[in-house]
């Protein structure tokens, strides 16, 4: 069985799909919505990594519950960047290429959750199956909201 | 007849009726001191532009100014009375400092010019910065207060000749989550519900609904039927003492931002004890499953952790809302400008449609408005949304408008959805876009966070164009100063909440040089030469009329159908409510009647967002959800807002109005009436606040919030402790400062929060975190009317009252019949 493998794979791709949403947030702190809406995302990444943390256990992974973090100062110079840069134009590609890679990296996460579903069903394990119905859905729409925000916001930036 | 001091008793009489009868006539006017109504030279007709409520008026003539008003008895909005915005409000009109000539920016300073100068200044940049960039350059923010002629034309200048999505209305800041919630539920927007509702109901509920400041004329209808026999139960939902929740059989006043906890609550008890009208949702709705499973843990002692609110009470308000045999649900800025908007407000609709409480006399939703016109701005498409609540990520609408153009469906932008205008100050911001066109609205008092704000506009490479009244606070920072005429002075339509078209016609003339601002959107268009695909001129009409022809024209088949109106149907009488056309000649009272609705895939306005993330959904997403076009249950599950108390900020501000004034004081500012009656800004602090700042009544404290501060005279309520409430009318036109402080500051939205509502963009007012400083002792005590949700918990000795210029008349009782005044008919004065 190597259902401990992909529990291992989904525990590192949900981390870096957080620290990636964590660090959109604080590299675009002027766009409001994006600062807002990647943090509270990032949350819902945070809350997988527990559960697969959890439910890892049964299959023999010693995953660490707490979401990987980045050091605050980091944080701080990125912030403060975003409030530099917030009034050049090149600012704004970047948050293309951020968006694009938040969608790609979501994609991975619930491309994971895919197959540990479908590994869940074929053993009968509802527990397993359980965590996944509680999570593949909030990657959905993590993926959705990047999507929407590229449809959003790549004219503007893209014909500006 | 009587006589009345209005601003010491806002809603007047008491004309008792109960249930199922008539309200009463009350023909309510206020003539300019010293006139009889035999010396009026005419009446003509329009209706209400200070609130959003729709009340029909005539507007007294005399030597060619507006010399008063009275309601309209024939009306079925009002029948007959008025607020006291309208009662005095008038007056600004004929304000001296009215703005009469065009102005430029020249070497810094505004200074006079001439039409053609201004104009051509603006229609330079316009055609540079297409040549240069595109349509992404050029960004609309219009208002709530122009009429239905003017925003469609906006629109079709904006999307169908220009080609630009970035046009909003300032609606965003008041009713944006109305629409939302509605086409969140019912595919579309458009209110399933009527103000006759409340002559029926058993159980009005109102949500973050101050009703009283906000719509005091209904309010009047509503304290008429307490006053009556078997009178309705209230539920109010409000942090606030409001005279709403003082008639209440249960008031419920949350921690605010928990709206979406609450909602939950009152619908897992509603669930819990099945008072669900489940043939009803079995056959008219989707979603309900999803409900119940969501509201399953939302207990009310669960709930009551998270609202500080007893159990007991939502429990018992929960009882009364599941045995209701009519209820009526009213929501306004407590949940709109609040966490969660648009998921709390669909928690609304959710109780009627699971109570099955919709479509019948007494059971409705009024998603309530903020603005006379915000109706209009939102089916014209002044919000950017497409005219006639077409679904911009449809094609066969997107076509189908470009027949109606004649133009080609790629001229419409409809690739994502319609800029709002926080993203738009964004893209200004960055700029990106280059030209900003303002029109009716004061951005740099009433957008949160106005330092920001302000930096913003006052960029060089901006071309700031700001057409209004009067010089406002945004006014100043522009490069062209267009001065428009205003209600009274041009003519046109404008529908209110409850779907009540009424004509406004023109009564005198504006002052000075100023136009209609129809006439200077069309202007526009022609010295650009916009044209239509077979090289005719894109805008087909010169005047208002031709221009309500037009848009009838676009609505035709869709649900806000107005094909049956004319400006003659309109004049004399009553206020028609939409749909109106072949089939329903005279109107429709209530939609959504046998449980259908307008959210058929092929023909809804809207396939919804995702509430938490704002995502749109796909065409498909919502077809699979909702085949069948029946009404949508979405479930939310509650989340704290962004920004939390902290021990530097402690308390929660909320940010508000008061019954006096209308947004930025621009028209009420200029009433002496209105502006006596609550001349200076104020805070509403509770006692143990108070207490624990060392605040007496009166005293001057500092409010702050990390992103600035205030300066305002205590004033001490039975609000919710932990929180603080400031009025957002004060700016600084009327100050040293001009257009931003001269040392401390007084706009309510220096404090503000930049965050917004992810589904319907609407920003939020209600959750700043802050504190509050003692920095002197008052000469007395705080100015806050005593009238209203202000009142003092003490008794501080003085009232609220107005002087003999306040006193305006009332006469009870007489028909509701078409009166014989037409619009500019002289008739023999204001006895009936």
């Amino acid at each position: 069985m190597k259902i401990g493998l992909v529990l291992h794979e989904i525990h590192h791709s949900e981390n870096e799909l957080a620290k990636k949403l964590l660090h959109v947030s604080e590299r675009h702190k002027v766009d409001h919505e994006i600062y807002h809406l990647a943090r509270d995302l990032a949350g819902w990444s945070h809350r997988h990594v527990r559960e697969i943390a959890e439910i890892g256990q049964r299959y023999g992974q010693d995953l660490n519950p707490e979401p990987d973090s980045e050091s605050g100062v980091l944080h701080d110079v990125l912030e403060k960047g975003s409030e530099l840069i917030g009034r050049r134009a090149k600012a704004e590609l970047l948050m293309l290429i951020d968006l694009r890679e938040v969608y790609t990296k979501a994609s991975g996460v619930s491309a994971d959750w895919e197959m540990l579903a479908q590994a869940a069903q074929g053993i009968k394990h509802t527990d397993l199956l359980d965590v996944t119905k509680r999570c593949h859905p909030d990657t959905l729409r993590q993926m959705r909201w990047a999507n929407a925000k590229l449809k959003e916001t790549s004219t503007q930036i893209l014909v500006s | 007849m009587t006589s009345k001091d209005r601003i010491a008793q806002p809603w007047g009489s008491r004309t008792p009726y109960g249930p199922g009868e008539d309200w009463p006539v009350r023909v309510d006017a206020h003539l300019e001191e010293g006139l009889s109504p035999g010396d009026v030279d005419c009446w003509v007709q329009t209706a209400s532009i200070l609130h959003s409520n729709g009340d029909a008026l005539d507007v007294a003539v005399k030597d060619g100014r507006i010399a008063g008003v009275r309601g309209r008895a024939a009306d079925r909005v009002n029948h007959g009375r008025l607020g006291v915005k309208d009662l005095y409000g008038w007056q600004a009109n004929s304000s001296p400092d009215r703005l009469t000539r065009p102005l430029v920016r020249e070497n810094g300073r505004l200074v006079e010019t001439d039409w053609d100068t201004a104009m051509e200044r603006i229609v330079r940049r316009t055609r540079e910065l297409l040549d240069e960039q595109g349509p992404s350059a050029l960004g609309f923010y219009t208002t709530g207060q122009l009429f239905a002629e003017e925003y469609y034309t906006l629109g079709l200048i904006a999307h169908g000749g220009l080609g630009t999505n970035h046009v909003d209305g300032n609606t965003r800041l008041c009713t944006a989550t109305a629409a939302a919630a509605l086409k969140e539920s019912f595919g579309c927007d458009g209110q399933p519900g009527s103000y006759t509702d409340v002559d029926h109901a058993d159980v009005i509920a109102l949500y973050g609904h101050n009703m009283a400041e906000t719509q005091s004329v209904l309010w009047m209808r509503i304290l008429d039927r307490l006053a009556g026999p078997n009178p309705p139960q209230l539920i109010c939902v409000d942090p606030r003492p409001t005279r709403v929740a003082e008639q209440a059989t249960v008031h419920l006043a949350p921690r605010p931002g928990t709206n979406v906890a609450l909602m939950n609550g009152l619908l897992h008890e509603i669930v819990a004890h099945d008072w669900v009208d489940h043939d009803y949702v079995e056959a008219h709705a989707v979603g309900f499953q999803e409900l119940q499973k969501r509201v399953e843990e939302y207990t009310p002692e669960y709930v009551s952790g998270i609202c500080d609110v007893p159990a007991e009470q939502i429990r018992e308000a929960a009882r009364i809302l599941g045995t209701a045999e009519r209820l009526l649900s009213t929501v306004l800025q407590g949940f709109y400008q609040s966490n969660q908007a648009t998921a709390a407000s669909v928690q609304v609709n959710n109780i009627n449609i699971i109570r099955g409480m919709l479509g019948r006399p007494g059971c409705g939703i009024l998603q309530m408005n903020g603005q006379p016109t915000a109706q209009n701005t939102r089916e014209a498409g002044g919000d950017g949304d497409l005219p006639a609540f077409r679904n911009w990520s449809n094609d066969e609408h997107v076509k189908d408008l470009a027949r109606v153009w004649n133009v080609e469906p790629m001229d419409i932008p409809h690739y994502s959805p319609p800029t709002h205008v926080m993203q738009m100050m964004r893209y200004v911001e960055d700029g990106s876009i280059r030209l900003l066109w303002v029109s009716g609205t004061n951005p740099a008092v009433s957008l949160p966070e106005l330092q920001r704000i302000r930096s913003i506009l006052q960029q060089e490479r901006l071309l700031l164009v700001v057409q209004d009244i009067f010089m406002s606070e945004t006014a100043q920072l522009a490069d062209v100063v267009l001065p428009a005429a205003t209600w009274g002075e041009k003519t046109g339509t404008f529908t209110n909440v409850d779907r009540t078209v009424h004509l406004s016609e023109k009564a005198v003339d504006p002052p000075g040089e100023a136009k209609p601002d129809l006439d200077i959107f069309i202007d526009y268009a022609r010295r650009l030469d916009l044209r239509d695909k077979d090289g005719d001129p894109l805008v087909k009409w010169t005047d208002a009329e031709g221009a309500f022809e037009g848009w009838k024209e676009c609505t035709r088949g869709r649900p806000c159908d107005y094909t049956g109106l004319t400006y003659e149907k309109l004049r004399g009488g009553s206020g028609v409510q939409w749909p109106c056309n072949d089939e329903h000649p005279d109107g429709t009272e209530r939609i959504y009647q046998d449980g259908k609705f307008w959210s058929a895939p092929d023909y809804c306005e809207s396939y919804g967002r995702d509430l938490v993330t704002g995502a749109p959904l796909e065409p498909d997403e919502y077809r699979s959800m909702n085949p069948s076009g029946k009404a949508v249950i979405k479930a939310a599950a509650y989340l704290p807002p962004h920004e939390l108390p902290s021990e530097d900020y402690p308390l929660q501000l909320m940010t508000g109005r008061t019954l006096y004034h209308f947004h930025t004081r621009t028209k009420t500012g200029r009433a002496p009436q209105l502006q006596d009656a609550a001349p200076e800004v104020w805070v509403e602090v509770s006692e143990s606040d108070a207490d624990a700042a060392g605040l007496a009544e009166g005293d001057l404290a500092r409010v702050s919030s990390p992103r600035g501060s205030v300066e305002a005279q205590v004033r001490i309520t039975g609000i919710r402790p932990g929180s603080l409430f400031l009025p957002f009318h004060y700016g600084y036109w009327d100050t040293s400062g001009g257009h931003e402080p001269d040392g401390a500051g007084r706009a309510a939205n220096e404090l503000t929060i930049t965050d917004w509502d992810p589904a319907s963009k609407q920003p939020i007012f209600k959750t700043a975190a802050a504190r509050i400083e003692r920095i002197a002792a008052g000469s007395g005590p705080s100015k806050a009317p005593t009238t209203t949700a202000s009142a003092p918990v003490a008794d501080l000795g003085t009232r609220t009252v107005g002087d003999g210029s306040a006193t305006a008349s009332e006469e009870v009782g007489g028909r509701r019949r078409s009166p014989e005044t037409a619009g500019g008919a002289t008739t023999e004065g204001a006895a009936r």
